[in-house]
């Protein structure tokens, strides 16, 4: 039953991730990354980390694929201009280091498979991981909280300098 | 065996709240009528039974579903079907995790009367409020109308921002609990109303409220339909893609007002009474009940008769109190000599804890039912906000306080120790 889950799970995510890449309309492919990140979601309740699962959806799905979307709408894309293939440097850069991480990956395999083997009684719990954020791990959760802060406050400057900017030229 | 239990409550729990559709579309149409001093939908009926005003419904579904569909100039035909659906399946999917009633004992068997145990609760509830967006967008976005997107976009905007008080308004109930689970959490809040959480968490209760009204689009924070300037993300729905919208909104009330009951006014939790004081009185809560029942029904039939004018409306309708009447009274007359002069036949060893889950489920729905007449009441009662009056309500009244809501919690917490 499990092994049938997984298999159904891993094939929403596999193809609705090749779909992301093959769709020409942007937000048929925003679409498709949901799907699949709700089939990751999925792979985590099967690995019994039910709190990941939640936070995965809350987090992917409910907000930041939202804000994508929003972008995309606003923006009114021309789907003419769109269906062009286009080959630039950034693209091979890119195809190189996205071939190099598969291959990192696949050499991997056979490794991760033993040591997921056994799980503690409150593996994946709210409570152990909050445990192992705020002890262990505690100086790397700190900067991350500082780095999406300074983000958040740099789009905001960037986003106030405009405006003034804008404000000025107009009559 | 374990299947069929599983299966049967995926049915049944759904099929509950699509049922409070119907109730809540009529308790908003009498409300609204009588906030307003009038009546409501009376004409209405079959062979002259109008129910007061409930078979109303039965109009409104027959004209929706035959009502053209309409399919807009240059929309993408598959979000646009794609969009009500997805508003429709969010609202039913909430409802998985919120227990209806105190695990039930038969034996060795354990009934949890909710579709899933998953102990994530109340993070499950989150992840799919906030899928709720998505359908809003996708309908403003496929119809292909400057006005659906505009609507569409401020919707989903203000979703997006009242979420986070609405989470960080629980994040102050998991403190004290201790738990995301929501069964953990009725529990924890005992029988007694002044132990309840909206007693303990009075801000975290009100701003969960407003944000309540904010995630489910009613006013005050009525953008979604705006019908002042027309914009909203539906303009361009036509028949019953339309009534999924609609549907999907008041299925979205009894939902955000089951969550209201469960994290702040005790759930299942029948005032005075816990699960163990119930079961083992049961037979003499049976009764006692039953009497209840009996009591109510004979004097609703009593009122009837006493509305009964011949000629009032010419027509099948003068006899409706008659038809409704006689026999509720004859019942509650019949159940309550039965009860008094016979008692109750010895009963089997499932009926008292069915009776109690029965009861608690019964005190869940009533405290439900009384949430979303809140919802009724304060939408026919307050203007709406402005848009830029609900952002900034939103992101600089709301996330502040409960911030601070979480603060003053954690060193409550801290020195009580």
């Amino acid at each position: 039953m499990e092994l049938i889950l997984f298999y159904l799970f891993a094939g929403v995510v596999v193809s609705s991730a090749l779909l992301v890449v093959f769709f020409r309309n942007p937000l048929s492919s925003a679409l498709a990354l949901v799907a699949a990140l709700f089939g990751v979601a999925a792979l985590f309740v099967l690995l019994h980390a039910y709190f990941l699962a939640a936070i995965q959806v809350l987090v992917y799905a409910g907000a930041v694929m939202v804000l994508f979307i929003f972008i995309i709408m606003m923006m009114n894309l021309d789907l003419t201009t769109l269906r062009k293939i286009h080959y630039s440097f950034t693209g091979i850069v890119g195809a190189l280091f996205g071939s190099y991480l598969a291959a990192i990956l696949i050499l991997r395999l056979g490794y991760f498979s033993e040591a997921a083997r056994a799980t503690p009684e409150d593996y994946g719990s709210i409570a152990s991981i909050g445990k192992l954020l705020f002890t262990d791990y505690q100086v790397p959760f700190e900067m991350t909280s500082l780095l999406l802060l300074v983000a958040i406050i740099g789009a905001v400057m960037l986003a106030k300098k405009e405006a003034k900017h804008a404000a000025r030229q107009a009559p | 065996m374990v299947i069929f239990i599983a299966l049967a409550k995926i049915i049944i729990i759904p099929v509950l709240v699509l049922n409070l559709i119907p109730l809540l579309i009529w308790m908003e149409r009498k409300g609204a009528a009588y906030i307003q001093d009038r009546r409501g939908p009376n004409r209405a009926n079959i062979l002259g039974i109008r129910l007061g005003g409930m078979v109303h419904n039965f109009a409104d579904v027959i004209k929706l579903l035959t009502k053209e569909e309409n399919l807009p100039d240059g929309a993408n035909r598959f979000y646009f079907y794609l969009a009500p659906f997805l508003a429709m399946f969010v609202s039913f999917v909430t409802v998985a995790v919120i227990p209806f009633g105190d695990d039930v004992h038969l034996g060795d068997l354990v009934f949890s009367l909710r579709v899933t145990d998953a102990s994530v609760g109340m993070l499950y509830i989150f992840a799919i409020v906030s899928l709720s967006v998505y359908g809003v967008m996708l309908g403003g976005w496929a119809s292909n109308s400057k006005f659906s997107l505009l609507g569409g976009l401020r919707v989903a905007s203000q979703m997006i921002s009242y979420e986070i008080a609405l989470s960080l308004a629980a994040v102050s109930l998991f403190m004290v609990t201790e738990s995301v689970d929501l069964g953990t959490m009725v529990r924890a809040q005992g029988e007694l109303p002044w132990h309840w959480n909206f007693f303990h968490q009075p801000l975290a209760f009100l701003i969960f409220l407003v944000a309540a009204f904010a995630e489910t689009n009613r006013n005050p924070f009525d953008l979604a339909e705006g019908e002042s300037e027309i914009v909203g993300y539906h303009l361009e729905y036509s028949s019953m893609k339309f009534a999924l919208f609609f549907m999907a909104e008041y299925a979205a009330i009894a939902v955000s007002s089951a969550i209201l009951v469960t994290l702040f006014f005790g759930g299942w939790q029948i005032p005075g009474f816990s699960t163990e004081t119930l079961l083992q009185g049961g037979e003499f809560y049976l009764k006692n009940v039953g009497l209840g029942v009996a009591a109510f029904s004979a004097l609703t039939g009593l009122v009837l008769l006493t509305q009964y004018r011949p000629g009032k409306n010419g027509d099948l309708r003068d006899y409706e109190v008659l038809v409704l009447g006689i026999p509720a009274l004859l019942a509650g007359l019949g159940l309550g000599a039965y009860l008094m002069w016979m008692g109750l036949p010895p009963l089997a060893d499932w009926v008292a804890p069915v009776f109690v889950a029965a009861l608690q489920a019964a005190c869940f729905l009533f405290k439900v039912l009384c949430f979303c007449f809140f919802f009724v009441w304060v939408r026919w009662t307050l203007p709406r906000f402005r848009y830029d009056q609900v952002m900034s309500f939103g992101w600089k009244g709301m996330l502040p306080i409960a911030l601070a809501n979480i603060l003053g919690t954690g060193i409550y917490l801290l020195i009580r120790g």
